[in-house]
């Protein structure tokens, strides 16, 4: 409990190590996020920034191989301790991912089933509330609400995403993690994302990986450069973007290497 | 380099199209050598297997003698037993001889060649009716009579007159009675539904014979199957494919499910019958035993397919559900399971159909057995599905190995109903992908 009084950080992670069999994917990781903001994690592809993202909410478990140590905790609480249950920590942690994955179900399925699943609806009502804000979250609501029932796979590729976004934060998830959010989205499509991600940052803490560095300069506050498992660098978006410390973060940004 | 046209192409060029065309002409050679032994296949079992769907049977009055069958005239079923199918012969004969009389039809036969026109059968169906209805003796009561095999053949041209000649169980002049008494109309050739629904028949009696038991015995089994195998296969699928550690064990596990699918399936009939006949004691010939040994024989390849169909569900699905936080278990029941119905249902219809045609186990488990009884799904002293029974495919077997030539074509129709059964099967199967199919 030492560390949460002396931080107000919603996420602190100290001396993370990944290893996938033989593979060392991550070494040695300290970062601290605040909470409402949005941080963004860059860096050349293979770089772990994705597989530190999933550590947050523990879905490397799903990966056999996968082993984790170091000590990562959200408000003080250790979430590889073994009385923590990943089912729920992910409904605290809510997840978007790469590729747009709505279920193959109706649009108001796939915002519900979250909110089902966890007992957060005592009733139909309530239910709809949910399913209604979340939408209104993710922007999605005017163009959703007359077809809730047609299937979720039927949106486009943009609207499928915020879909997604929808069903991560129905669960009421304190931080939600967006891995690649916009890399299989036309520029339209990424601009209303991006535009989304502003607005939940005002009740989550929004931690991103991206690709794109314009990306990461446009809707981050903190960003962080991930360069071969090591954490190269953290700070103010506009510092690192501007007046980066490390000379190998200088050469990304200027795109000499990566 | 010299500047080459396109107009013209290089020998390279040529020499790769000539290859080609080649290899296309290889497989066109090759589709056309396998529908030409499908169509002789079906040509061959339609041609001498759809003569048993039909049926030449005489409608003719015959006089219920009371003197002959129930001498008490107290019409006591006891007493009435005690007469036999030989008694009721006299009587058919004298029922056809008299047809034979009214139309004035001419004949050098003797009346007991006329009377063998009948079949053996006949006498039976007469004797059963009477005992049925004991009130009927006395009066004479137009019946529907099985005729002879050979009376049968001829209609159905199976038998002519020159085979006839040569033949110590028919004669010429009993085909040319036959064929006035079909003018006459007191024989018709028609839809045999008794093929479908009677049981086996003796030796002696081809045209009595049906698949009634057969058709009622796979039925059992293939429920016995499905209850077992489905649930078993799909939870042991689901198991192996999303909850097991992968590790030394899960793979020599998968190595011996892969393995179990090649076994010959007769090893499992010597399995069925140490283990079920022997050790359990469950009745031979049941439906029960052969139903256990198809399971074991089928649970592969449920396994093997269902295993392919979780496969293929898209792992984003997983991680969607995982991360809104579904336990495992919710994650596959609420979404992958759904998604891989389809693929679950066709192979076990294709795994059902498999077990319905298969005949080697059953052999070996005592249902080639001679049954005249239909069994009861349930009764007190065999249990569930315990009353011997037969199968499908071991009817044919069995009626290939007779003599009296009417088998060949019962065991050819036995055939069309099962390839029939296995059509409907694996519509089923297709139609059940097709419905449930989903995209993502």
């Amino acid at each position: 409990m030492k560390d949460t009084q002396m931080t107000n950080a919603k996420i602190s992670a100290k001396g993370v190590q990944v290893h996938y069999a033989d593979t060392h994917a991550i070494t040695d990781v300290s970062v601290e996020i605040a909470d409402k903001t949005v941080t963004a994690f860059i860096g050349p592809s293979g770089c772990g920034k994705s597989t530190f993202l999933r550590c947050i909410n523990r879905m490397n478990d799903t990966i056999d191989s996968c082993r984790v140590t170091g000590d990562i905790r959200i408000d003080g609480e250790d979430i590889y301790d073994v009385k923590v249950d990943p089912v729920q920590l992910r409904a605290k942690v809510g997840m978007v991912f790469q590729k747009p994955n709505p279920f193959p179900k109706s649009i108001y399925d796939n915002v519900a089933y979250g909110p089902k699943i966890h007992g957060l609806a005592r009733n139909k009502a309530e239910l709809d509330e949910i399913v209604e804000k979340s939408l209104r979250k993710a922007a999605l609501w005017n163009e959703a609400k007359d077809r809730l029932l047609s299937p979720g796979t039927g949106l486009s590729g943009g609207q499928q995403q915020r879909l997604c976004i929808a069903r991560a934060i129905a669960t009421a998830p304190e931080i939600l993690l967006m891995d690649e959010p916009c890399s299989a989205l036309d520029p339209i499509a990424t601009a209303q994302v991006e535009e989304l991600i502003d607005e939940l940052q005002k009740s989550f803490s929004v931690v991103i990986v991206t690709h794109s560095m314009q990306q990461a300069a446009r809707v981050s506050q903190k960003t962080a450069f991930f360069h071969l498992g090591n954490l190269v660098e953290y700070g103010d978006t506009d510092k690192i973007f501007t007046n980066p410390e490390d000379p190998r973060t200088e050469s990304y940004i200027s795109g000499r290497i990566g | 380099m010299t500047h080459k046209s396109l107009l013209t192409a290089d020998a390279r060029t040529k020499k790769r199209n000539a290859a080609e065309a080649r290899f296309k002409s290889y497989g066109l050679g090759a589709i056309v050598v396998a529908m030409l032994a499908l169509a002789l296949l079906l040509t061959s079992v339609v041609s001498t297997g759809s003569s048993a769907f039909k049926q030449t049977s005489a409608t003719i009055s015959i006089p219920l003698t009371e003197a002959k069958l129930d001498k008490s005239g107290t019409r006591d079923l006891a007493v009435m037993k005690k007469v036999t199918t030989i008694g009721y012969t006299s009587l058919l004969r004298d029922g056809i001889i008299t047809a034979v009389e009214e139309l004035g039809l001419e004949t050098t036969l003797s009346a007991k060649d006329i009377g063998k026109m009948l079949s053996k059968e006949a006498a039976a169906t007469v004797r059963n009716r009477v005992l049925a209805n004991p009130e009927i003796v006395g009066t004479s009561v137009e019946f529907k009579l099985l005729t002879n095999g050979r009376i049968d053949g001829y209609f159905k041209g199976r038998v002519t007159m020159e085979s006839a000649a040569l033949d110590g169980n028919t004669s010429p002049e009993e085909l040319q009675l036959a064929q006035q008494l079909a003018d006459a109309g007191v024989f018709a050739t028609t839809f045999n539904w008794a093929f479908l629904t009677a049981p086996d028949a003796s030796d002696q009696r081809p045209e009595a014979a049906g698949l009634g038991v057969a058709i009622l015995g796979s039925l059992y089994m293939m429920i016995v199957v499905l209850v077992l195998a489905l649930p078993i296969g799909v939870a042991a699928s689901i198991y192996l494919e999303e909850f097991a550690p992968k590790n030394r064990w899960t793979d020599v596990i998968e190595v011996n499910i892969s393995n179990l699918a090649a076994v010959p399936s007769i090893v499992y009939g010597i399995l069925g019958l140490a283990i079920f006949i022997n050790f359990m004691e469950f009745n031979q010939s049941s439906p029960m035993v052969g139903g256990l040994v198809l399971t074991l024989m089928t649970l592969p390849t449920i396994i093997i397919s269902t295993r392919a169909a979780l496969k293929s569900v898209p792992p984003s699905i997983r991680d969607a559900a995982l991360g809104v936080g579904a336990s495992k278990m919710q994650s596959v029941f609420h979404h992958v399971l759904p998604l891989a119905a389809p693929g679950i249902l066709t192979g076990t219809i294709i795994g059902l159909a498999q077990a319905l045609g298969e005949t080697a186990p059953l052999l070996l488990i005592g249902m080639v057995a001679f049954v005249r009884e239909y069994p009861a799904a349930y009764s007190a002293g065999a249990g569930l599905f315990g009353e011997a029974s037969t199968a499908l495919p071991v009817q044919v077997f069995n009626w290939t190995q007779r003599a009296d030539p009417g088998f060949v074509e019962r065991a050819s129709g036995a055939i069309i109903t099962l390839l029939i059964f296995l059509l409907i099967m694996n519509a089923i199967a297709i139609f059940l992908r097709r419905k449930f199919e989903r995209r993502w």
